[in-house]
This record gives structure tokens, C-alpha cells and sequence, in this order.
């Protein structure tokens, strides 16, 4: 069963919601920035927001056509729902929270099947606990449970992951995994994480101010952002404004005076080689680096490929996680990402001078 | 101590708060969750024993139940009825509206995403999460009906064990000089009112959140 979506939803002045989309079996990624329009989108497919034009149907079962004036109460619909935090009911225990939508099943039918989709998702001991006395990744499971147990036709999940921790993110998400590979529903996953949906998509779709600008593979997506907003949402964590200042045809590069802390494409301000494009010079153009892919070094470094080399002071060091991240001042600001082991044969402590390496062809030009 | 008027006092409320938890419930209901635009008249409509002066309100419903008016009630136990659901309406609906309102909206989207009816999710989630709110305006609505006075003294009259109620016999008893009998009474009622109110918060958790403007 695929699901079709078109709706338009006004929202306010200015900000109208229209998004055509195709979701085949499998996970849909729905990723933007908060204020997209995402959630709106979710809960137009639900039914908890009645979309003003459009028409959405799961396979040839239509769940809302403004022409034909078909809108199917929420209630009709089968769709699966998760929402951001749980909203599972506090005065029933996690089991009667799962049986909840299996109402119309004899008694010893719905104890089997809470059971058994509660061993699946790893919460058997607790299934009769009330959600106060479970963990926040408990909680999202059995929410989860909750919603798959009524075998949904359809299932949406609203930021599932975005109030727990990342050991937990990662368990969560080979659950979903194990999911999809088990049952060949569509699901719609919202968030604004770049790391879900790397881990999770099959399909990509961006939503930026209500519109869907992009789609594809999560890599086809992610890699190459043409926008300049995607590139921050897909953990381009350094965006710089530039100008191309020399066009090296042969070299295959350009030459580019950044924006930096000395106003705009100041003699001081550092330059980076980034890929050529169709540019002239004296074009602006914006360059995104990810984090990560930036290296450093407390030496001037010798003998490497890497074209751009840029001297500058460490102005911040905190660690994120697992991930240590290092601003450093080079006439502009760059974010870069370490390991905890990096930093520390390195020994570096902020006011440091240091080297910032980035190839060229980690340079992306966005729109 | 005037155990008929007591008797007779505790009769009438109890009858008047059962029949305004069933009103109000799909009352309070409606007014939280229509998303009509006229809501805001029926709320006032219902609000209005709040500000009326309880004369005016029994002048019109003697008006209405008199023995020139249609229904013919005024001066029965009946009457007095009808005239405290109206006169504690809003005492019942308020607490209660407001707690339904303070019920997450997504718990009941997601109790429709389970497939369940608009009833089922009142029953099964709206109703068990307002059982604060619900007390509250039980317990105020009886007590509002215990101290009424100029209603019933309008309405009702001054009948024994008929219509003659708490409040109004302290004051047939403050009419004839009787000061002690008149006193014990009063106590009585303050006692009560007393151990009403100290239940009532105490029993929630958020003092004042559900409680009426009065």
C-alpha cells in the first residue's frame, strides 16, 4: 500500500502548507527545521487538522478528498500516530495503554497480543507500570507498541527520539528498523536531526516553509545541499557567505575570500579553494564545511594535498556527547568536531594557535 | 436545632448536585471543546447566577412558576429544585469545564488514532483525568445549595419541612428574637461550610485552579 498525499493548508499570512508527496512502504523521512510545517503535515494525514484543499489515500482507500467531500474522522482511518512525547495515558498501566485500541477484541485475544508485541519491544517486565514510573525510552516503545498493535494501514511518527538520549536513540531506531523490515506499511518519520535520517530513510523529503524543496535518498539529499538551509540541517555546521576571488580552470578550483570577522571579503579574511563552479569572479557564493571534516594540527603542516591551510587561534573547546567541538578563530569562525583522544594528544586548551586543514572538495558551494 | 430544615436542607442538595453532574458533564463538555463561535453566549447565560442578585433570579422563576406563570411549582420542594439546579449551575459547570481543559489535548488525539469514538475518549480518558475537577464542583454545588437563601425565600416561602431550608429558618429564627436557636444553627452551617471547603483543596493538588470566580 503507498500513500498519496496532496494537501495545501493555510497556516497564516504567508505561510501556506503545500506538499505533494508519494510514500511507498517503507520509512519516509520528513525532515525540515522547526516552524516547516512538518508536524502540520502529520496531522493533516491523521486527521487531527482538516487540510483546506487536497486529497490524501492510502492505496485506493481515500481518507479525505475536499472535492469530493470525503474527510474520514481520525478515528476511521487506521493510522498509527507516535507523538514527540509519548502521550500515553497516566492513569493506565503500560499494558492497558497498549490494549487500548484492541477494544473490540475478546479479552484473551488482546492479552495475547499486548504480550507479544511487548516482548518484541523489550518491555514485558514492566507492562503493568503506570508511564510515570518508566523511562523516557520505555515510554517511547511502548508508545510505539501502542500504535503498531492495532496494525495500522499507515504509521506517523512526530519526532519519536527527540527527548531521549542517543544510546537510547539508537536502540529506538533498530526497533523501527525491525519494524519495517517485518511489516510492508508506509511510515512517516518527522524530525530535524540529519543524523536520523541517515540512520533511518529510505526516502528523503525536505520541507522548508511548508514546501517540499527536495527529495530522494537521505545521501542524495544530505551530500549535496542546494540550499542554503538544508546545508544547516544537514550538519554543514560551518556556512560561510564568500566571493570568488580567482577562477583556476586548469586546477579544476576557485579561490574565495570569506566573510569573516573583519566585514565583508576584508584582505584579512581567510580565502578557501573550493570545486569550481560556473561562478565569474566577484560572484558571492556560500561554501558549507561539515565539522568533521575539518582537520587540526598545532604545527604548520607539510607535504599535504590538502589545499587550504589556515592559521588560527582556539577561541572554545566543549564537549558535546561523545564529540568534542573546537571553535576556532581564523579570521572567521569555524566549528570543527574532535575526539576526546584528539584533543587530548594534542594537548589543547583554548588561546592555542592552530592549523585548520580542509580539502577542497570537502568545500560545498550551496545555493 | 431545627432537624426538619436540616433534613429537608441536605435532601435538596444532594438531589440538586446529582442532577447537575449530569448536566453538567455534557455541559461543561460542549463549552471546553466546541469550536462554535457562539460558545461564549451560552457560557455567559450559564455564568450569570454568579453576578445576578439571587432575588432577581427568583422574582423571574416565580414569575415562570407562579399561579399565573406556565409550570405552577412555586412554594413545592419541586420548585426548589428547579430553581437551585439553576442558581448552582455555574458552581458544577466551571470546575468542571475547567479541568476537562487541562487534560493534554494529545492524549485524547492519540485515543482517536486508536480508533476510539468521541464517547469512548471522554469515558475512558477525558473523565477519569478531570475526577479532581469533578469532585470539586459536586462538593460546591452542594454547598452552594445549602446556603441559599434569597432563591429559596422567593421560589419556596417559608413552608416546614416544604421548602423551609437551613438558612431560612436561622432567619425565621432571628425574627422572633430567638438569638440562641438561631446560633446553634448558624454553627451548624459554618462547620460545615468549613469542613466543604477544607475537603475540597485539600483533595487537589493545584489549589484554585478549578475553582469558580465567585
Amino acid at each position: 500500500m503507498t500513500l498519496a498525499v496532496s494537501v495545501t493548508k493555510r497556516l497564516g499570512p504567508g505561510f501556506t502548507l503545500d506538499v505533494q508527496l508519494i510514500a511507498p512502504p517503507g520509512i519516509t523521512m520528513l525532515f525540515g527545521a522547526s516552524g516547516s510545517g512538518k508536524t502540520t503535515l502529520l496531522r493533516c494525514i491523521a486527521g487531527l487538522t482538516r487540510p483546506d484543499e487536497g486529497r490524501l489515500a492510502i492505496g485506493d482507500r481515500v481518507l479525505f478528498d475536499a472535492k469530493d467531500r470525503i474527510d474520514l474522522p481520525v478515528q476511521d482511518r487506521q493510522v498509527g500516530y507516535v507523538f514527540q512525547q509519548a502521550a500515553l495515558f497516566p492513569h493506565m498501566s503500560l499494558r492497558d495503554n497498549i490494549g487500548y485500541g484492541l477494544n473490540r477484541l475478546g479479552v484473551d485475544e488482546r492479552r495475547t497480543r499486548v504480550s507479544t508485541i511487548g516482548e518484541s519491544f523489550r518491555i514485558s517486565q514492566i507492562l503493568d507500570r503506570p508511564p510515570a514510573q518508566v523511562s523516557g525510552g520505555e515510554r517511547q516503545r511502548a508508545a510505539l507498541a501502542r500504535a503498531l498493535v492495532t496494525e495500522p494501514s499507515l504509521l506517523l511518527l512526530d519526532e519519536p527520539l527527540s527527548a531521549l538520549d542517543q544510546t537510547i536513540q539508537s536502540r529506538i531506531m533498530d526497533d523501527l528498523r525491525r519494524v519495517n523490515e517485518a511489516r510492508r506499511i508506509p511510515m512517516l518519520y518527522v524530525t530535524h536531526s540529519h543524523r536520523e535520517v541517515y540512520a533511518l530513510g529510505q526516502q528523503a523529503v525536505v520541507i522548508d516553509a511548508g514546501r517540499v524543496i527536495a527529495r530522494g535518498t537521505p545521501h542524495e539529499v544530505l551530500d549535496r545541499p542546494e540550499h542554503g538551509i538544508l546545508a544547516n540541517l544537514a550538519g554543514f555546521e560551518n556556512v560561510f557567505d564568500a566571493a570568488v576571488v580567482e577562477r583556476r580552470e586548469r586546477a579544476g578550483t576557485m579561490e574565495c575570500r570569506l566573510d569573516g570577522s573583519a566585514g565583508p571579503q576584508s584582505n584579512t579574511c581567510p580565502t578557501l579553494e573550493v570545486p569550481l563552479n560556473s561562478s565569474r569572479v566577484g560572484d558571492p557564493i556560500r561554501i558549507a564545511i561539515r565539522a568533521g571534516d575539518i582537520l587540526v594540527g598545532i604545527e604548520e603542516p607539510r607535504g599535504l594535498s590538502a589545499r587550504n591551510v589556515l592559521r588560527g587561534r582556539l577561541v572554545e573547546l566543549t564537549a558535546h556527547g561523545p564529540t568534542m567541538v573546537a571553535v576556532v578563530d581564523a579570521g572567521a569562525q569555524f566549528v570543527v568536531h574532535l575526539t576526546p583522544t584528539g584533543v587530548e594528544s594534542l594537548h589543547l586548551t583554548p588561546g592555542d594557535h592552530v592549523w585548520l586543514i580542509v580539502k577542497t572538495y570537502s568545500c560545498r558551494i550551496v545555493g | 436545632m431545627d432537624w426538619q430544615a436540616i433534613g429537608l436542607t441536605a435532601r435538596l442538595a444532594a438531589l440538586v448536585s446529582i442532577i447537575l453532574l449530569v448536566i453538567s458533564l455534557p455541559l461543561a463538555h460542549w463549552l471546553t471543546f466546541s469550536r462554535r463561535r457562539w460558545t461564549f453566549l451560552i457560557e455567559s447565560v450559564v455564568s450569570l447566577p454568579l453576578v445576578l442578585p439571587p432575588t432577581v433570579l427568583g422574582f423571574y422563576l416565580l414569575m415562570a412558576m407562579g399561579s399565573r406563570g406556565p409550570f405552577r411549582l412555586a412554594f413545592t420542594f419541586e420548585g426548589l429544585v428547579i430553581a437551585s439546579v439553576l442558581y448552582s449551575l455555574p458552581f458544577a459547570v466551571q470546575p468542571i469545564a475547567a479541568a476537562f481543559a487541562l487534560v493534554d489535548p494529545s492524549l485524547r488525539e492519540a485515543s482517536a488514532t486508536l480508533g476510539a469514538s468521541g464517547f469512548r475518549t471522554f469515558i475512558r480518558v477525558t473523565l477519569p483525568l478531570s475526577i479532581e475537577g469533578i469532585i470539586a464542583g459536586l462538593v460546591l454545588s452542594f454547598a452552594h445549595t445549602v446556603g441559599e437563601f434569597g432563591v429559596v425565600l422567593m421560589v419556596g416561602g417559608n413552608l416546614p419541612g416544604i421548602t423551609r431550608t437551613v438558612s431560612i429558618s436561622i432567619y425565621d429564627h432571628v425574627q422572633a428574637l430567638e438569638y440562641g436557636r438561631a446560633n446553634q444553627t448558624a454553627l451548624v452551617l459554618l462547620a460545615f461550610s468549613l469542613l466543604v471547603l477544607t475537603a475540597v483543596y485539600g483533595l487537589r493538588r493545584r489549589p484554585w485552579a478549578a475553582a469558580p470566580i465567585a
